[in-house]
């Protein structure tokens, strides 16, 4: 069972990695439609008009509008369109032996599959990309975003499985607990909401200043992406959702120390950063309500708050020991 | 600008204007300080100032880090030290980043809460004078009834309704600002259950060695560590006594523990005793205290007999060295041995003390430094004997798990050889005493502990989550209906069917909803009837929602 969960994994990062070169080829063949497939002169102006904007970086070019969905319908945008309902499908059969992987996982571990760090970013990574699918049937118009969200895939499946791996182990038995369940499955589940949420978080940033008419290296990345208010709305949603389950997966955490450890906060390495993310969290929630604050430093703000949850994942655990080392009692 | 600044300028009018402006510099600062943008600063700095808290060790979760931590780094730590950086979170700079936010979420919530109220008591305000201008309107044909009926509907649909002659106003979701006030309020409540749990609560660690001899009860003498509220005397500890009669532990072939259980008696003044069960996850849960089950290990039981034949008997508990074979290390000292029973008197220079490393699972050949597993497959105790002063005597207050160190340096205690014990196994020293090495007992390291807040923090958690759901997820949206009775000018040009009225609906949605437009179609389909809805209602589509580049 647990070789069937590695090769899942190994097979699931492929399917990722061909869903990513999808969505590039469609992003591509974006890209020379609208330069070859010789466009209107009107919108080539307007294109060398934002080019020349682009040295200085302070002339407001006009926005790039939307890419056209009906004028063009020449064979590359066919192929393009192809390309990207491609990578959807590449990407629904990564999701389902990604699935596959992590059942196995707990069959063979009999008890639920996040018990360390390997199997709590393969689940974590998991919620992230069927979140995604959710997404994804209700706005189809947000597909393209979906090259970054496979990049991020490849990415952290990848260094799950090459450097996080550990074979099939039980649990301690302060991990042993029905709390355990209620607060690492929270916990997981707001993680991969945040994740997926990080991921319009970014693509807004470059894609509001590509509207603005930037121009420079990471800006041009965003000439395909949805419009910057689309990916805005979306990451607030992402994060509205996941805030409140993020609270609660703390508060389950802080229920399940007070019956373990005896208190129900400790100022653990672990609990410190789950205390920072969720202020910096808060942070980005009354930011975006705040009139006053302008929408890309709210949408700053959620990313320190995802960097700040990737710290506490990664970093706490590698660079700090603390009760939840799970070392086991000493 | 201040005050002094401003006072030779306008040195007549000073006398009367001052107490204004310096009451106009504190309504100002206050009103800075419960500006949401004050808010978001201090949330920030919140977060940032717990930053050093998890980089460097913290006293009240790992003293001896923090001790490791000033040999390591001589030079920094007393400096680190004064500003707190080993106590962030009791520290004056993390206490009063948090005060000030405090400060200002109440100096916020005050007066939202009443106009919260204000707003509750309130109408539903009074529709505007052009509808079409809201970002939902339709006109449609209207039902019989009139104002009266679309209110009733309205009603039914748990709207907040008022009418005004032949205009409705309608209004709903409240909840969101109430969940808003709500989990802002508790925010100030958990604190509170913090403070209480602080001032009012106590705890204490120590290790509990199995059997009767070595039962412990609950005053603060018998803890190791005990930490009082500032409102708590040692009286307050509530009496009982605990005795371990068993410890369970259960582990993998790998040596990872699966399970540990212990078994206590109880004795409660005024009641029975009684056998209790409790495990890591599970505490057990006395009056007034709670005992948690941190740790186990070893304590071997060694007897030693000295050069008049007297014997002596240690069972301390051994201390694990943090590896999966429960590898433990301690001392039995006996500053009493070698008391010449005729004379009575005493000869520092012959106490005697041994420091062991305990291994539960010997590995076969040696060194024996390591143990290969958690319980006592293969156990054996290598000790190492000295004698001399302990300096016991001196005052100096030592640890009862290491030997003196100064006075081996000193020459004061000096070796007198080691040994491999099992289990039985006796070992004769240069001096003719000999030590037994008789088996081990169990000991768990138990937490004991009483928070009164906690129960407060439990409450005001599941309110925090009730309230913020509210905030998160309520949507505050209006919708206007104008009755114009048939027989009257028409205001949009059209012509209503005869003998019925025609309506104008207006909806505004007062927070993000990209959803209104639909629930604004489905409110005028209700108000308009059954299969009488005019179609042009699902025509004017909330248009910022539905952006998207294909
Ligand atoms: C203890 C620190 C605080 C925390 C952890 C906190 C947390 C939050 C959170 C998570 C939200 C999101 C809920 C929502 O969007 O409706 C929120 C909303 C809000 N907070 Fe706070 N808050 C704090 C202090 C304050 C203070 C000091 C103020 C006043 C200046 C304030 C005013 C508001 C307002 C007005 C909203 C509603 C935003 C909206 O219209 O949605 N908060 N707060």
């Amino acid at each position: 069972m647990s070789a069937l969960s590695d090769q899942m994994v190994t097979f699931a990062i492929l399917a990722y990695l061909v869903a990513m070169i999808g969505h590039a080829v469609e992003y591509a063949l974006g890209n020379t439609r609208v330069r070859v497939a010789t466009p209107s002169p009107a919108r080539e102006r307007e294109l060398v008009g934002a080019g020349a904007g682009a040295p200085g970086g302070t002339v407001v070019a006009p926005a790039e509008p939307a890419p056209p969905v009906a004028p063009v319908a020449g064979r590359s945008a066919d192929r393009a369109r192809f390309a990207g309902r491609f990578a959807v499908v590449a990407t629904v059969v990564a999701a389902v032996l990604h699935l596959v992987a992590l059942v196995t996982r707990g069959i063979a571990a009999d008890r639920m599959p996040w018990g360390n760090m390997y199997e709590f970013v393969l689940t974590v990574t998991f919620i992230g990309v069927a979140a995604w699918l959710v997404v994804l049937a209700k706005r189809p118009s947000l597909r393209k975003l979906g090259l970054f969200l496979t990049l991020v895939m490849v990415l952290l499946v990848a260094t799950a499985e090459l450097v996080l791996y550990v074979p099939v182990v039980p649990l301690v038995p302060a991990l042993n607990s029905y709390w355990f369940v209620i607060h690492v499955s929270t916990i997981v589940f707001s993680s991969g909401i945040f994740l997926l949420g990080a991921v319009p978080a970014v693509a807004f940033l470059m894609r509001r200043g590509f509207e603005a008419g930037k121009r420079s290296f990471p800006y041009t990345l965003a000439k395909r992406l949805p419009a910057a208010a689309a990916l805005e709305r979306l990451t607030f949603v992402l994060h509205a959702f996941s805030f409140p389950v993020f609270t609660f997966a703390v508060i389950a955490g802080a229920i399940w120390a007070e019956a373990a450890w005896g208190r129900p906060w400790g100022w653990d390495p672990k609990e410190t950063w789950a205390f920072i993310s969720w202020v910096v969290y808060a942070g980005y929630l009354h930011a975006r309500a705040t009139p006053s604050v302008k929408r890309n430093v709210a949408t700053w703000i959620a990313v320190v708050g995802f960097l700040t949850m990737l710290m506490n994942l990664f970093g706490v655990n590698i660079f700090f020991t603390g009760l939840h080392s799970y070392g086991g009692l000493s | 600008m201040t005050v002094v600044d401003e006072r030779p300028a306008t040195p007549a009018e000073a006398p009367r204007r001052r107490p204004n402006r310096v009451l106009a510099l504190l309504r100002n600062s206050w009103r800075q300080l419960t500006s949401m943008r004050t808010a978001l600063v201090l949330l920030f700095l919140l977060a940032v100032a717990a930053i050093p808290g998890s980089v460097l060790p913290q006293r009240n979760v790992s003293p001896e880090k923090v001790n490791e931590y000033f040999v390591e780094h001589p030079d920094l730590a007393p400096t680190l030290d004064r500003i707190g950086a080993f106590e962030v979170f009791g520290s004056v700079w993390f206490s009063a980043i948090y005060l000030l936010l405090f400060t200002s979420l109440i100096g916020c919530i005050t007066p939202r809460m009443r106009d919260h109220v204000r707003a509750l008591r309130s109408k539903p305000p009074v529709a505007p004078k052009r509808l079409d201008r809201l970002p939902q309107h339709t006109v449609f044909t209207g039902p019989a009834g009139g104002a009266a009926a679309i209110a009733e509907v309205l009603r039914r649909r748990r709207w907040r309704v008022a009418v005004r002659g032949d205009v409705v106003s309608a209004e709903k979701g409240y909840l969101k600002e109430t969940g808003n006030l709500l989990f802002h309020t508790t925010l100030v409540v958990v604190l509170a259950g913090v403070a209480l749990g602080h001032w009012y609560g106590w705890s204490g660690n120590r290790l509990l060695v199995a059997g009767a001899e070595n039962a412990f009860c609950n005053t603060r003498q018998q803890y190791a560590e005990a930490k009082l509220g500032p409102q708590v005397d040692s009286a307050d500890l509530p009496p009982f006594c605990l005795t371990l009669d068993k410890f369970d532990a259960r582990f993998l072939d790998s040596g990872q523990p699966e399970y540990f259980n212990a078994t206590v008696t109880v004795e409660e003044p005024g009641r029975a005793n009684r056998t209790e069960k409790f495990s890591v996850n599970s505490p057990l849960r006395l009056d007034g205290a709670n005992v948690y089950l941190l740790g186990h290990g070893y304590a071997p039981v060694i007897r030693y007999t000295d050069r008049y034949g007297r014997s002596q008997v240690s069972n301390l508990p051994f201390l694990t060295t943090g590896d999966m074979g429960l590898t433990s290390e301690g001392l039995a000292a006996f500053p009493d041995a070698n008391v010449d029973p005729k004379t009575r008197q005493r000869d520092p220079n012959l106490q005697v003390a041994f420091t062991g490393l305990y291994l539960p699972t010997a590995p076969d050949a040696p060194p024996f430094v390591r143990s290969e597993y958690p319980t006592e497959r293969n156990p054996a105790l290598n000790l190492v004997a000295y004698r001399g002063n302990l300096g016991l005597d001196a005052g100096i207050p030592g640890s009862v798990y290491e030997l003196d160190q100064r006075q081996i340096r000193t020459g004061k205690v000096k070796q007198v050889g080691d040994k491999v014990l099992k289990p039985g196994e006796t070992w004769k020293l240069d001096d003719g005493t000999t030590v037994e090495f008789l088996g081990t007992t169990r000991y768990v390291t138990l937490s004991v502990r009483h928070d009164p807040g906690s129960g407060i923090l439990l409450v005001s958690c599941g309110f925090l989550l009730v309230g913020l759901m509210g905030s998160l997820f309520g949507r505050r949206r209006r919708i206007f209906f104008r009755v114009t009775p048939a027989e009257s000018a028409d205001p949009t040009g059209q012509t209503p069917t005869a003998g019925s009225s025609l309506v104008e609906a207006g909806g505004l949605p007062r927070t993000d909803y990209p959803g209104f437009a639909d629930e604004f179609t489905q409110v005028v389909a209700a108000v308009s009837g059954d299969g009488r809805r005019d179609e042009r209602a699902g025509t004017d589509r909330d248009r910022s929602d539905r952006e998207g580049t294909e």
